[in-house]
């Protein structure tokens, strides 16, 4: 019996999976709206704006729930990026990844109370939630009300560069979220990262 | 001697030339005047001979013709008796002239070579094959729609998009948003447009970005400017009709931009690109190909790891 860590507070578990639902309808409604083809349609487009909106609309209060939680409280010590020495560890960690996992070798940064992420875990983090889900919020609500936004930017559409915008801040999500759901199987067993973020207990390998 | 050539330049300043308004005023718009100060008024002045006094009288205001907008007009050389009897230079005006005949687009411009871009006769096809003819027959005429003393190209011209979808919608909403001007040709009660589209979704970026008859005519292969109006159930309510990379816009609002501009820099439907975002419409060449290579990239490591890590367990 590995030693089991508690790691995920309740409030963290009910935002995460909350966000991951609507995260995932965000990327399936996105997809069918950018694809959109008459023969062939994913879901039906006024369907899938009108989930769309909806779902970006509740990931912004969600988002708001996780900054008032992670800023005010315990959790906002492993958001902390120390940038001394940043490259050095990302380094260790990604030979990690692509050669000593499978070696057998130990985790050059072992889960701890102390340390909820590894390096290269709290550099995508911190780009993916401080950067990335807001600029896409932003850029979303811009759409919904497109008479916020100026209309030429040198020379460009504006509209059109919004929106480009935000659809690539939505593919390079839609990329961390597969990975991140691989790399969720790295855990003591391929499925106990997920049972972590049901009942709270990381189980920290032997 | 320089005092003297002062004093002969200012001699010919002084000398009074022909007035600005006798150099440049055209003679159709002087002699336009005779009518336009009249019915270029809200009021209008006559002496009546029976009470022997001017009188000031309101003039009826569906004869009131702007003349900025008719000088702005594409009818705007015209004299106004190009059009109407000469026998309204009489004033008062005989009671029966009102039932002049009037003019439709074909008898001026039908088999015209100058304005054979417009197509005339094929709008007039495509018309008589409208809802707008066939309920209503001889009844909706050309004017209905295109005021001839304020109509204005609008699609084909450089103008921003959204100018040109005011401009059109303003036709259909001269009717369908004028209940006195709707009932001249039915007793039908005008339906409510901001209710019967209610279905729309954001409907005011709708209304203010597409014109009606992109949804409510028949797409045409000839005409810029579809003129076949199709009845309220064969309307376009399939949002990817618009909402793909085939967009319908391409061949309908956007025709004009598309046969002038081609696409620029991989963008599928440039054209459209220039003036709105159409969500599905707009899409990069290359910048589809590049996200399915990450992505490709992406799913073939995520897999190479999984099977070494199987393999290496």
């Amino acid at each position: 019996m590995g030693v089991k860590i508690y790691l995920y507070p309740f409030w963290l578990r009910i935002w995460h999976w909350v966000n991951a639902i609507l995260i995932i309808l965000l990327i399936i409604t996105g997809i069918s709206m950018q694809y959109s083809n008459p023969e062939y349609p994913l879901i039906r487009f006024d369907i899938a704006v009108t989930i769309h909106n909806l779902s970006g609309i509740l990931l912004t209060a969600s988002y708001m729930f996780f900054l008032i939680f992670n800023l005010g409280g315990p959790n906002r010590k492993y958001y902390r990026l120390q940038i001394k020495g940043l490259g050095n560890r990302l380094m260790k960690q990604f030979r990690y990844y692509i050669s000593g996992i499978f070696k057998g070798e130990k985790a050059p940064f072992p889960i701890s109370e102390k340390r909820k992420f590894n390096p290269l875990q709290k550099l995508t983090y911190v780009l993916t939630m401080y950067i990335g889900i807001p600029l896409i919020l932003i850029t979303g609500w811009a759409l919904l009300f497109p008479e916020v936004i100026i209309h030429n930017f040198l020379g460009a559409s504006g509209l059109y560069l919004t929106a480009l915008f935000h659809v690539m801040i939505g593919f390079f999500l839609s990329i961390f979220l597969f990975i991140h759901i691989y790399f969720a199987t790295i855990g003591k067993t391929a499925a106990s990262n997920f049972r972590a973020m049901i009942n709270g207990w990381h189980e920290a390998h032997d | 001697m320089k005092r003297s050539i002062f004093s002969l330049l200012f001699l010919l300043i002084l000398i009074p030339g022909r007035t600005q308004d006798e150099q440049e005023t055209p003679d159709h718009v002087k002699e336009n005047k005779t009518c336009l100060q009249c019915h270029g008024n809200q009021y209008y002045y006559y002496y009546n001979d029976w009470v022997e006094r001017d009188i000031k009288e309101r003039m009826n205001p569906y004869y009131i013709i702007d003349s900025s907008d008719y000088y702005h007009s594409v009818h705007h050389a015209f004299y106004c008796i190009d059009c109407h009897s000469t026998e309204y230079e009489e004033f008062p005006h005989a009671g029966y002239l009102r039932m002049e005949y009037q003019y439709t687009c074909l008898d001026c411009h039908g088999g015209d070579e100058t304005y054979a871009q417009y197509n005339f006769e094929q709008i007039q096809v495509e018309f008589e094959r409208s809802v707008h003819s066939t309920r209503h027959n001889e009844a909706f005429t050309c004017w209905m729609c295109h005021d001839p003393h304020s109509y204005q190209v609008s699609a084909r011209s450089e103008r921003p998009i959204t100018e040109t979808v005011a401009y059109d919608n303003e036709i259909c909403l001269s009717c369908h948003a004028n209940v006195n001007k709707f009932k001249l040709l039915t007793d039908r009660d005008n339906p409510n447009v901001i209710e019967s589209h209610d279905w729309l979704p954001n409907q005011p970026l709708h209304f203010r970005k597409v014109r009606c008859i992109e949804c409510h005519a028949k797409l045409s292969d000839t005409l810029l400017v579809a003129h076949e109006i199709q009845p309220k159930s064969q309307a376009v309510k399939k949002c990817v009709e618009c909402h793909s990379s085939n967009s319908l816009l391409l061949a309908s609002l956007y025709k004009y931009q598309a046969q002038e501009k081609r696409s620029k820099a991989g963008f599928f439907n440039a054209a459209i690109m220039n003036e709105a975002y159409v969500i599905g419409a707009n899409r990069n060449y290359y910048l589809n190909v590049i996200s399915a290579i990450i992505f490709g990239l992406v799913i073939f490591g995520i897999a190479i790891h999984a099977i070494l890590r199987i393999i290496k367990k």
